[in-house]
Order: structure tokens, then sequence, then C-alpha cells
């Protein structure tokens, strides 16, 4: 049994300790839209935040967060029920194909924000040169975090 | 032969016949439980009230097989085709809401079922002919792609850039366009007024001259006893409102705040979850199993022995590959047990040497034609074998009871899965229910049932709903791969350097056959196959057989060029000179990557052109060698797909399309090590990331072609447009493929 907070909710997983969290969250709380990807912290699929930083949760054990606050995507959006200003960039520049990746990009974009306001090329490059995206959308999400970072800075946020 | 035989034959060909030569396939109207259906008739006893029983619920009404009137005036657009992020929900729906003039603001969506008057082949060959005349390009294109992939009536594929080219011009627009027709019919009964006067909008009906107006779903069911006309007359280009305009993708939204549904996050009560490990060389079987330990691990429920793979069933997947991991297992052997990828390259060669040759295509007398020519150029160039390498590894979830039972997936042939399903469990397709889900990621791997079988065969062996998850290491080592594929090359050139013969063999034909095929204007020509057949499982790769022959035929061109002394841009204009589309697109990449603009010390760009799937696309990458690895800085891609449905949605393709094939250009590269695939995992299987990702721009271009495809014809040129580019730089010709380890030395 762990307790954890998850998207603001105290939630107790009926887990072994040495479960990856990415499974104890999509199969015992029914929050599916974190991703399975490879299994091995090399395509980002399943990136959440934990405690505000974000990790790849397929490789990290649900026993090692015990009383973290975790994020995941269906949490990410504003605490009114809007959009995060990166979700919004996501559907502006319509960045989505498959869509796989996409929850997993946008934790990672998310958090990268939020320590880079006014990113550049590389900057980015650099952050997300970890999340994998099969449908080659590379260009889109360069351009929408761009967007999401003007958008921030014009709220304040 | 006897006159009972005779008989027979007869009539045994009166029914293949009678089979394809039915009227139309919106067929006249019916009545089923009070409601009025117009609806399809493909064969007798395949009626729309069959279809409307899965499709529409209380005061609903199916006007043809493509689209659904509710009184209420909602209009939903049904879509035989898997949406796999090629936006093909939106494009096809924009069709038929164009023709119909139905209000897209409003347009529900809703994927077909698995049903066979979904499927391609009544779609293309009745549909889209209207049951009277088949045009040739249909017999073309069903000798193509579509056909030799699938071979069956049981296909609902989405793939072979089909979608928009077959179902959205021959059944989407058609469809609304004959609805439109029907509806205008019953209002002008209705008002007894001339249909002519009638004008339509957003899912209304105008009559200007009594001041008239009234939504669609007012006359659905007085429409459905009328005749629809098998062959509407469509709207010109020119007319279009929704066509060719940049509509945002209705499957969008569920992909950033994770409410997409995918085939991995299917929920049944009482699931259980279960991974599997298959022998490891494709076409051996467990020898050995002992499942002791692995059955007293916590969680788990079952471990079974399934003849060619092993698989456990626990309370969750972690349980089940923790277990899985602890069985030991061993797989029996044979000959393909010791093959390694050098020893399979060697076979292909040999069997270049002295196979039998089959020929693909032929012009001229390429002997003849060599006479008294200035030169001979010869290559040969090399492919491996490429895994897909989908985002979201392979799964399905099966819940088999009494041997029938429901299924959940994401697949490009629901149809022939649901057909595949039926044929394992040897019950009626009725009795298999198959719920479809969004793909991540299909690029030709999910038109394979392989996991979905194995599901129902866990499900049924554990008496379980059971969600089937294969590891990203089985996901890699299990694939249908790319083929692996040698191509040797000679022409004889006349004293310009230009080709008077072109003469082409290579290992393993698939499909289309004219991805062999050259576009350029060279008058003798003979290009060959041989077979050299190995255990690995092959399957359609992106573009399918367009990806080694892209690479190939461009590659050698550009040869042709450097051997001529001359600009690889210009060689290729002269030899398309009688090909103004060819050219527009050519001039159009050159221009966009700025083909004459000097670039600095250890940069290059090189060039390419491909038509495939009835889209022509040219390419011009711009690659800095300068650290001796390519590092691509710009891709430039114009492309001819007549015309675009969705024009940002068609550019979306396209940078897919590209960075998919320049994964596969660096770093892409399948091995066999003792018959077994050697990489696993996205350690020794690379894809490209934001940071290697090039800037592309892309210009679309229309003309007065037929709509061509968009979700491959991206693919192909992008390997020998940067190899080129790496020729141009270094003066070092790429003959393999992937380009990782071209290294700095040579």
């Amino acid at each position: 049994m762990v307790q954890l907070k998850i998207n603001g909710k105290p939630t107790r997983l009926d887990v072994d300790p040495n479960t990856p969290l990415l499974w104890a969250v999509r199969e015992q709380t029914g929050l599916t839209g974190t991703k399975f990807g490879c299994g091995i912290a090399m395509c980002g699929a399943c990136t959440m935040h934990v405690d505000g930083a974000p990790v790849r949760s397929c490789s990290t054990f649900v026993g090692d967060v015990e009383g973290a606050d975790i994020t995941t995507i269906e949490g990410v959006s504003n605490p009114d029920g809007t959009l995060h200003a990166v979700q919004e960039a996501w559907i502006k520049h319509q960045v989505p194909q498959c869509g796989y990746c996409q929850s997993g990009q946008i934790m990672s974009a998310v958090a990268f924000l939020r320590d880079t306001p006014n990113p550049t090329d590389d900057d980015i490059n650099a952050a997300m040169a970890g999340n994998i995206c099969r449908c080659g959308m590379y260009d889109r999400i360069r351009a929408a975090i761009k967007t999401a970072a003007k958008a921030s800075t014009v709220m304040g946020g | 032969m006897t006159k009972a035989e005779e008989t027979k034959t007869k009539v045994k060909k009166e029914k293949k016949k009678g089979r394809w030569t039915r009227r139309g396939f919106i067929g006249a109207g019916l009545v089923a439980g009070g409601a009025l259906v117009v609806g399809v008739a493909i064969r007798p006893g395949d009626r729309t009230d069959k279809l409307a029983k899965y499709v529409t619920g209380e005061g609903e009404h199916l006007l043809t097989a493509w689209v659904k009137v509710a009184e209420d005036n909602t209009i939903t657009a049904i879509i035989p085709h898997g949406e796999m992020g090629q936006g093909i929900h939106t494009a096809l729906s924009a069709m038929l809401a164009e023709e119909m003039d139905a209000d897209w603001s409003a347009l529900k969506i809703m994927e077909a079922p698995a049903e066979k008057d979904y499927a391609n082949f009544p779609l293309v060959r009745e549909f889209a002919t209207g049951g009277a005349k088949v045009p040739g390009f249909v017999f073309d294109t069903l000798n193509g792609a579509m056909l030799g992939l699938a071979k069956s009536m049981d296909m609902q594929i989405t793939g072979g850039s089909t979608s928009v080219r077959f179902t959205g011009v021959g059944a989407m627009q058609t469809a609304g366009a004959a609805t439109r027709e029907l509806l205008v019919k019953a209002a002008a009964k209705d008002w007894g007024v001339p249909a002519a006067e009638l004008t339509t909008a957003k899912s209304m009906i105008m009559h200007k001259a009594s001041n008239r107006s009234a939504p669609y779903g007012q006359f659905a069911a007085a429409a459905s006893e009328m005749k629809p006309n098998l062959h509407p007359t469509l709207k010109s280009r020119k007319d279009y409102t929704l066509m060719g305009q940049s509509l945002p993708r209705v499957d969008i939204p569920s992909k950033v705040n994770g409410t997409a549904e995918f085939g991995i996050d299917a929920q049944v009560d009482g699931m259980k979850y279960a991974t599997v490990m298959a022998a490891p060389v494709h076409g051996q079987s467990v020898a050995r199993m002992d499942a002791s330990s692995a059955k007293a691990m916590p969680g788990v429920i079952s471990v079974h022995n399934m003849g060619d793979y092993v698989g456990v069933v626990a309370d969750g997947y972690w349980q089940a590959k923790q277990a899985l991991d602890s069985l030991d297992v061993e797989f029996t052997t044979s000959a393909a047990s010791s093959l390694s990828q050098e020893q399979l390259f060697a076979q292909y060669a040999n069997s270049l040497d002295t196979g039998k040759r089959k020929t693909m295509h032929k012009a001229g007398n390429v002997a003849k034609g060599a006479e008294g020519a200035a030169g001979i150029v010869e290559a040969e160039y090399q492919v491996p074998y490429l895994a897909h390498a989908c985002m979201e590894p392979m799964n399905a979830t099966a819940w088999i009871r009494d041997g029938k039972g429901d299924v959940w997936c994401g697949t490009q042939n629901p149809l022939g899965t649901r057909s595949a399903i039926a044929g394992h469990l040897d019950t009626d397709i009725e009795n298999v229910t198959l719920h479809t889900a969004f793909m991540g990621g299909g690029f030709g791997r999910r038109a394979t049932p392989d996991v979905v079988l194995q599901a129902v065969d866990l499900s049924k062996a554990s008496g379980h709903p059971v969600k089937l998850i294969w590891s990203r290491e089985e996901t890699t080592q299990q694939d249908h791969y790319r083929p692996a594929v040698i191509g040797r090359f000679k022409a004889a050139v006349d004293a310009d350097g230009m080709p008077l013969t072109w003469e082409s063999v290579f290992n393993h034909e698939g499909e289309p056959k004219e991805a062999s095929d050259i576009s350029y204007g060279i008058p003798n020509k003979l290009v060959q196959v041989v077979d050299s057949p190995s255990h690995t499982r092959l399957g359609p790769w992106r573009s399918v057989d367009h990806t080694q022959h892209g690479y190939f035929t461009e590659s050698f061109i550009e040869e042709l060029a450097h051997a001529a002394g001359k600009d690889g841009y210009e060689y290729r204009r002269a030899l398309l000179s009688e090909k103004p589309r060819f050219l527009k697109v050519l001039d159009a990449a050159a221009k966009l990557g700025n083909w004459d603009t000097p670039l600095p010390e250890g940069q290059a760009r090189g060039i390419s052109i491909v038509e495939s799937f009835m889209t022509i696309c040219a390419q011009v990458v711009t690659v800095d060698m300068t650290d001796g690895d390519p590092k691509v800085l710009h891709v430039a891609c114009a492309a001819d797909p007549g015309f675009a449905v969705n024009p940002d949605g068609f550019e979306a393709q396209m940078q897919s399309g590209i960075i998919y094939g320049l994964t596969a250009a660096l770093y892409g590269e399948i091995t066999l090590e003792d018959g077994a695939v050697a990489q696993s995992n996205f350690h020794d299987y690379e894809m490209l990331r934001m940071d290697q990702s090039p800037k592309i721009d892309t210009v679309i271009l229309t003309s007065d072609a037929r709509i061509g495809g968009g979700g491959e014809p991206g693919t192909p040129p992008i390997a020998p447009a940067l190899a080129n580019a790496v020729f141009n730089a270094t003066g070092r010709r790429v003959t393999h493929l992937p380009i990782r380890g071209l290294g700095a030395a040579s």
C-alpha cells in the first residue's frame, strides 16, 4: 500500500512499492492519459510531474514517491478547468497526429516552461530531446512551445 | 467436360460475374422499424437495415452507409477508416459535408463498425463506380497496393494512402451529393415547387421565392421513398467551401488532455493483464517451459505455453512482465537459427547473380539501346530491415466466452481483424464484436492482427477478459519488417551523359508494382526482380516498396548526373521534360530549398523526386557534414497531390513522412543475429529526436490530377535527397542505409 497525492487528490494505491509509478497509476486509478512507450526511460511518453519535476514514470518505483504530489496529463489544466497555455498552443498549432506521445510531450513542455519562460530553439531542443514523437511533429512542438511561452508571459504566468 | 460440369462451371461464372455487376451501391428506400431509410444494396440480403442496427439510434435515419440524419437535424458522418493521426476523420467528413452542404460546425463523426459494407473492396468496385461503369483507374489501383495487400473481400484497410483518394472521392463526396439531391427532391415535392429553385446551405433547404426554409432532418424520412441518383453531380473545385480549407482536426482536443482512448486504454470489468514472449527466431516454437517459479510470483494468475509463444496472465502488467522474465523457456531451432545478417545479404547477392529473374517493367530494348553508347554506369545499393516502432506498443484486449466475444484494439483493418478473429475461433463473424480505438501510430504495422489473436487465445485459455500488452522489446523483435533489399543498376549513356538504357534487378517483390518503375523519359528499360526468401516476417512499412526504390532510383539518377558532369536538378529536368507536373514540383522544391544559393564550406544540398500513391513529391535537403556525420539543417518539400482536402493536414503528413524517412535514413537498421532480431528498444533502434530534427518547409501545388495520397508520399524522397546532399558535401556516395557510421574518415 502506497499513499500519495494524484492531481491534488489523496490516493492510496494497493500495489507493491516496487511497481513503476506508470503502471500503478494507469491500472489502479483509471487515469490512462499517461502512456507506456519503452519501459526504460528512453521515450518520454510516460512523463508525469513528481512535486513539480518531470519524471519518467515507467522507471520510477511508486514506493520511492510515497507522499509526493503527482501530476498527470489529466491534472495539468488550470485550476479553473481551462486548458493550460501549453495545451492551447498544442491545439493552435495542430501538433498531435496519432497523439500517443503527446501527454508526455505536454508534461515535459509544461515543466520546462516553468523553469525557462523565454526559451531559445536550443533550449527547446535540449529540454525536449528526451521525448520521442514517431509522427515527427517536432517542428510543430517547437512552434507551440514558443507560442505557449508568449501566452504565459502576457498572462504574467 | 460433362454437361453437369459445364452447367456447374456456367453457374459459378455467373455467380462470380453477378457479384461485381450488381446495381449501384446506393439502393432503393427501405422501411425499417417505422423509420424510412435510404441505403445500401451491395448484394441481396445485405442491405441497409442490417447496417442501421449497428449505427443508428432513436430518431436517426441512415441515408446511405456514410451519413445519418437525426430528426433534430444532427448529421453524423460515418467514417470507415481508423484514425492514426493522419486526420482522416476530419478530412473525410469534410468531403461529405462539402457535397451535402451540411453544417460543418454541427457535424458529428463516428467510426464505422467492422461490417462488410464498409470494406474497401465493394466500396471501390461498386460505390465509386455507381455500379455501372468502371473507369480504368479503378482497375489500375485495385491491381496495385490495395488488392495486393489484402487479397480478400474482408478488408477495410487504412493504408496505401487510400482513405482520401478512394473513400473520400468515391464514397463520401458521392454520398454527400446523392443525399443532398434526395433531400432537395423531397422538399420540392412537399412544398410543391421545382427542385431547381431550392438552394441548400448548412443543413438547411431554402426556397427564396416563397421565403421558406427548413432543416434537412424534416425531409429525411420522405427522401428515402425516392430513388437516389447513382451519378450525382459533384461540385467543381471553385465552389468548395470546406474542401481545401485547413479545418482544425476533430481528434486533437482529446489528444491534449489525456482523454483520447487508444487500444491500450481499454477498460473491461474484471480485466486481467498479460504479456508474452514469442520464439525469437520466427517460425520456431516452444520446446520446453518451466513455469514453477513464475506461477508462485505475486499477482500471477496463469502461465501459458501457447505453442510458438509463452504468456503470463496477472493482476497487473508489471506483475505479468516480472513473471515472464523469470520463466525458464527454450525454443526449437532450425537452419535459420544460425543465420546472420551478413549471410542473408550474401544470399540476396547470390540470388541476384544466379536467380530466376521476373520482369516487372520493360520498354524498348536495352541491348539494342546500349549499342554505340559512350559509356556504362553501374551501381549497387542496399537497405536493411526496418521495424515500424509505433509509439504505442502492440496490444489488444479480448473477452472470449463460449467461443465468442468482444475485442478492443486500434487497427488499420477492422473488418479483416474481426474476420480473422472469427476464423480463429471457428465461429460466425456475427459472434465477434470489435471495438476500435485510436492507434498510437500504425505505419502499416497495425494492418496485421497477430497480437489480437494472441489476446483472444489468452482470454480463452485463462477464462478472463485479458489486456495483452507487448513490451517494447517484443514490439521491436516481433514486427513484420520492411524488407532488406539489394538493388543493382546499370545504364548506357550517350556522349552527353544522358541515359539510353536503364536496367535494374533487386530482390523482393512487394507492393505496389509501380514502385520499381521510373518516371524519367528513358527509351529502353528493363526492371527485374528475383525471389530470395528468408524466415523473417515482412510487412507493409510507410510507403511500402517506394521506400527502397525511391532511394535506389534517385541515388542512381544522381550518379548518372554526376558521371555526366551535370547538376542533379538540371539533369532531372531534362529527363522529365515531357512531364509538366513533375517539372513544376521539382522547380518548386528547388526554389524553396534555394538550390542555386551558395552554402558555407562543409554544407551541401541534395535533391530528389518520387511519385507515389498518385502524389508527386520533391525534396531538397541541406546537410552539414563538418562533424563527419550528417546534420540535416533544412528540408524543402514540394508536393502535388492534385488537390489537398485539408492543406494543414497534408502539410503535417509531409512533415511526418519526412521525419519518419529521415529517422530510417540516419539510424534505422534491424539486423539478424542467430536468426533473431538483434535490436530491442530505443537504445539500439534509435529514433530521430527534437535536437536532430530539421526545419521543414512545405509547398503544396494544385493540379488537375485526381486526388493523390498524403500519408506516405513524403517518405520516399527524403533518404535519396539526404544521400545526394552527403555526396555533394563529401564526394562520398551513400550505397548502404542507414547513413550512420559513414563517419568522418574515408
